[in-house]
């Protein structure tokens, strides 16, 4: 089968050794490409992997969170992560890019580039992306509220540079359920948000074959302090809920699924992490194939992106981190990932500095190279207590695909949006973060370093990434020049075409969307040509 | 000190999203004996002071997780101070150590960083508390 | 307010004259109890021209129902709707206390955010755990918005518990708010709600099983109706009303104020207003007897007390020395009747 990122054939054994002779352990005994029983990897319902060899034909890809300042500093960045053996790229956008407004919006002062990368026009991105070839390197932009408008610019930036749309290769995360549940970081109400994610669905199933338009995720839910249970249940519903709502818009299933991918947290209890890994390749089979109707192959195979827990570091002795990565990064290996990010350990304090992401790029290459743990695929399949975590971890997601069944009359789409409304989802979040809280409190739950083994804390300074404030002025400088340069009264036009399509449910977004970034129009400028039809969403807070 | 519970109004100013934080310490100071007026995601100055006001707040407590403190902390600090209200700040989240000394001259009352128990938080937002005139 | 240090009597003017601020400031020490809260009740009292029955008042609306009702968000609505029709509402809103630890988490106002824009004045409110301080504190408070100026006054808590009730009916006009779906009229019934409302809205009402909801409080009004279950009634001698309402999109919220509004016309034709007033005045001292009672009973029965006795004869015995402690102000907080307040000046400061 055709790789789905850098389009090679991965069972080709063209030229390889025989399995056996290239992978040995340290000490030279030869390993096999998988043991035990039961459905092997790469067979339905794929608990132990999504391809028969795993690591052995494709590594998973080092593909390592950056962004921060003007694209200027983030292009550098990318760069010296793609010397350093980094195989992909990630983006980080700034606050205000992933709420919709432009750096020069009130709400944006004091965080222009702090958080992420400050992209406000088609101009940022070009040199965002400046001296990387778009039609080799894959890229992962996490944004969601804004997130059809930035892929906009991403194939203009690419076309422009003459790399056709449908050679682009990566993931966009538009996963705007989780938001309304975790993250918040949302614009528009829900249904009409949703549309937007099956707009892109569409789009990139037409015209970009290589892209995923959706990273479903269960990273920010974890973070925001919800049980693995939790994180597996509420990600893999959402999941649902957008093949409900992609099949209602006249999608087949199988033309979207395929390239619907996810992405989990990997947090500190191993084999919790493990088990639930393999729990939502076995649930997602299922359900794709016995409730959706899925035939294609590949619409069964959960792929997913991992990263290692940000709300586990702790700003003392931050050097523990390091183990605490390690460990983390080697859950998210054993349970199969495709893709995997490892934090930094500064990053309980700032966004990490050049030498702490080195560190974190390391780990995972010592993982890759060193251990021995990519012999063979699903390694830890067959153990008992494995094998009964995720059991277990199943059963409990399919309680809560119950109640949310039940929530919605039958429907998982309808079910999300009313434990969304009714902040359902944002109480059992609330409520596994504060236990949590009261056990480290307590006492009952060791954090090393926090309520244990104390000694060692050393607060003196370290080399910590500072934003300055120039990165704003030099920002809100560009954002002016863009804006003098352009032809106000094309981007007007491009506008009002935006307004229009947005007002009729059946018309795709994404043609709209992409003759205005071209235009020059601003994200502010779209999302409040959006907001204008859409509405702004409130949330009904739960604390 | 005569029993009345503290009011403390609860808050993140700015764009950032990231709120859990903000109710697990909501529910710390309740379980602290506090009255906690919980305002929640992306507030403004302005907003904070209209609660600040017609709460009759003892004490503002301010959730900052991406950098903004240096900018958004001090800004709290004058503007209730322009209003005439001598109600302390309370800045929680990650905070450098490196930036506390500013985040004091600035007039901030006290800092949370990340990883603080429930009795650190009661303790700072009470010690915020008492040093009113 | 740290640093505070005018006197009741200036605090008083001054929230007269609007200032929120000083409002702010009576609202807590009439929450606190005590002499001071007593003070500041003396002279908000006198300052209102000092008669129960009084028709001028600001017109009092109780809010409640059950948990999930939308109740903030339609308050939001109503509120900000009334702002544009030229009033001054203030809500007072109230939240339970954790009997554990005192503390308690107000989050109605975070719901409430389009109408603090508008300018509604918002106040949360614990009920710090005394079911009986609540009857005390809440019309006090009230007492102090309506010689602020605000007008209407609601009062909103959550739940259908008896306390509920209670607080519901300090008010002039009591609006219950349910939802389709989860037998919320049902609930309210058992509570007694539906004895004291003047008024229903039946939120989410763009809900399918919105019509079900309405069909349920139709049929229980009317079987209360049939049985002559004394409604203590809307005062009026009409049924209550019953409103649809959609609080997020605005759907109804007209039509609740004009029936809220149309209930005190209704009370002030029917020649009701000034007795149900004088009504909820006489409750009010009955509450402020039963603190005084509650009060010496705690003090008599704190020592030690003779433990082979049964408890009702031991009460027996010290009934007499409550009377005593009564009438001889050994209480705090108790007066002689027709004792002014005598505090002027620096009352309001160092008072945490």
């Amino acid at each position: 089968m055709v790789d789905s990122d850098t389009g090679r054939d991965r069972d080709s054994t063209a030229g390889a050794l025989s399995p056996d002779d290239r992978y040995r352990t340290l000490s030279g005994i030869p390993v096999d490409r998988v043991y035990g029983d039961g459905p092997l990897p790469g067979e339905f319902p794929y608990t132990r992997g999504v391809h028969a060899d795993m690591y052995r034909s494709r590594l998973w890809t080092m593909r390592m969170f950056a962004g921060f300042g003007t694209a200027t500093d983030t292009n550098a960045r990318f760069r010296e992560l793609l010397t350093a053996g980094g195989t992909g790229l990630s983006t980080a956008f700034d606050m205000p890019t992933l709420m919709g407004r432009d750096s020069d919006h009130d709400w944006a002062l004091g965080e222009v580039g702090r958080a992420g990368v400050a992209v406000d026009t088609v101009e940022d991105m070009v040199d965002l992306y400046a001296g990387i070839d778009l039609g080799t390197v894959s890229t992962s932009m996490t944004i969601n509220g804004p997130a059809p408008i930035l892929l906009a610019m991403y194939v203009v930036v690419a076309e422009e540079s003459g790399v056709a749309r449908e050679h682009l290769g990566g993931t966009l995360q538009n996963d705007i359920l989780k938001e309304y549940q975790a993250q918040k970081e949302y614009v528009f109400p829900p249904r009409p948000s949703v549309r937007l994610v099956t707009d892109v669905m569409a789009f990139t199933a037409a015209e970009m074959p290589r892209w995923n338009p959706v990273s479903i995720s269960g990273y920010h839910i974890r973070e925001a302090g919800s049980t693995a249970a939790q994180e597996l249940a509420f990600t893999l519903a959402n999941g649902f809920a957008y093949v409900e709502a992609a099949v209602a818009a006249g999608m087949d299933v199988d033309d979207f699924a395929p390239r619907l991918s996810f992405f989990f947290n990997s947090h500190n209890d191993f084999f919790e992490e493990v088990g639930k890994f393999r729990a939502a390749r076995r649930i997602w089979a299922h359900w794709m194939r016995d409730r959706y109707g899925a035939t294609d192959e590949r619409s069964l195979k959960l792929r997913f992106h991992t990263q290692t827990a940000g709300v586990s570091l702790t700003a003392q002795q931050p050097e523990v981190n390091i183990a605490r990565v390690a460990i983390q990064a080697l859950a998210g290996v054993l349970g199969g990932t495709q893709s995997l990010h490892t934090d930094s350990y500064d990053e309980a304090l700032a966004l990490p500095s050049e030498d702490a992401v080195r560190v974190a790029l390391r780990t995972q290459q010592v993982i890759a190279h060193e251990t021995g743990v990519a012999n063979t695929a699903d390694p830890l399949g067959g153990s008992a207590y494995v094998e009964w975590m995720t059991d277990e971890m199943e059963r409990r997601a399919e309680e809560v695909f119950a109640h949310l069944e039940d929530l919605g009359g039958g429907s998982l789409l309808e079910g999300v949006y009313a434990g969304i409304d009714s902040g359902w989802f944002a109480g059992e979040i609330a409520d596994a973060a504060y236990r949590y809280e009261r056990e480290v409190n307590a006492g009952e739950r060791i954090v090393v370093g926090v309520n244990a083994f104390t000694e060692g804390d050393n607060p003196e300074r370290r080399r910590l990434l500072r934003i300055g404030q120039d990165t704003e002025d030099l920002q809100l400088k560009r954002l002016a020049t863009v804006r003098q340069d352009r032809d106000d009264a094309a981007v007007a036009a491009t506008l009002a075409r935006v307004a229009s399509a947005a007002a009729q449910p059946t018309v795709n977004l994404m043609p709209a969307l992409l003759e205005a970034v071209r235009a020059r129009a601003t994200v502010g400028e779209v999302v409040d040509t959006l907001e204008a039809e859409f509405g702004t969403y409130v949330e009904r807070a739960v604390v | 000190m005569d029993g009345t519970p503290l009011r403390v109004v609860l808050a993140k100013l700015g764009l950032d999203g990231h709120d859990r934080g903000l109710k697990v310490v909501a529910r710390m100071l309740r379980d602290g004996g506090m009255e906690v007026v919980y305002l929640g995601l992306r507030q403004t100055t302005d907003s904070i002071i209209d609660a600040v006001e017609q709460e009759d707040a003892d004490v503002v407590g301010i959730s900052m997780l991406n950098a903004g403190h240096l900018t958004l902390g001090p800004r709290m600090v004058e503007a209730l101070a322009a209003v005439g209200l001598d109600v302390p700040v309370v800045i929680g989240g990650i905070v450098p150590d490196e930036d506390l000394p500013a985040m004091a001259a600035a007039g901030v009352a006290g800092v949370l960083g990340p990883g603080a128990s429930a009795d650190e938080v009661v303790a700072c937002v009470q010690a915020a508390a008492d040093t009113r005139s | 307010m740290p640093g505070e240090t005018r006197s009741i009597a200036d605090l008083v003017a001054a929230a007269r004259g609007g200032e929120r601020r000083a409002t702010a400031r009576l609202l807590t020490l009439v929450e606190k109890g005590g002499p001071v809260a007593d003070e500041v009740a003396e002279r908000a009292w006198s300052a209102l021209g000092g008669r129960a029955g009084d028709e001028n008042r600001a017109h009092v609306i109780g809010l409640t129902g059950p948990p999930g009702a939308g109740k903030s968000t339609l308050v939001a609505a109503w509120t900000t709707r009334l702002v544009e029709r030229g009033c001054r509402p203030a809500v007072l809103a109230v939240d339970p206390s954790s009997p554990l630890t005192g503390g308690a988490i107000l989050g109605d106002r975070v719901r409430m955010a389009e109408a603090t824009a508008a300018g509604v004045f918002i106040r949360s409110m614990a009920t710090r755990g005394h079911a009986g301080g609540l009857a005390l504190a809440v019309p006090g408070m009230v007492r102090v918005l309506d010689l602020a100026g605000f007008d209407p006054v609601i009062v909103e808590t959550v739940g259908v518990g008896q306390v509920e009730v209670d607080v519901a009916s300090t008010a002039d006009t009591v609006l219950v708010v349910v939802t389709p779906g989860m037998g919320d009229a049902v609930q309210a019934n058992k509570a007694g709600l539906l004895e004291v409302a003047d008024v229903f809205a039946v939120n989410k009402s763009d809900r399918p099983d919105a019509a079900d909801a309405r069909r349920d409080l139709e049929l229980m009004l009317d079987l209360s109706d049939l049985t002559g279950h004394g409604r203590s009634g809307t005062g009026t001698g009409a049924r209550p009303s019953i409103i649809s309402t959609a609080a997020t999109t605005g759907v109804g919220v007209d039509e609740l104020a004009d029936a809220t509004d149309a209930h005190l016309t209704a009370l002030v034709a029917a020649g009701a207003l000034a007795g149900r007033r004088e009504d909820r005045w006489r409750a009010e001292v009955r509450s402020h007897l039963d603190r005084l009672l509650l009060d010496a009973s705690r003090s008599a029965t704190a020592g030690p007390l003779p433990v082979s006795s049964s408890p009702g004869a031991v009460a027996r015995s010290l009934a007499d020395g409550v009377a005593d402690r009564l009438l001889g102000h050994q209480i705090p907080g108790g007066r002689t009747a027709g004792e002014p307040a005598e505090h002027e000046g620096g009352a309001a400061e160092g008072d945490r």
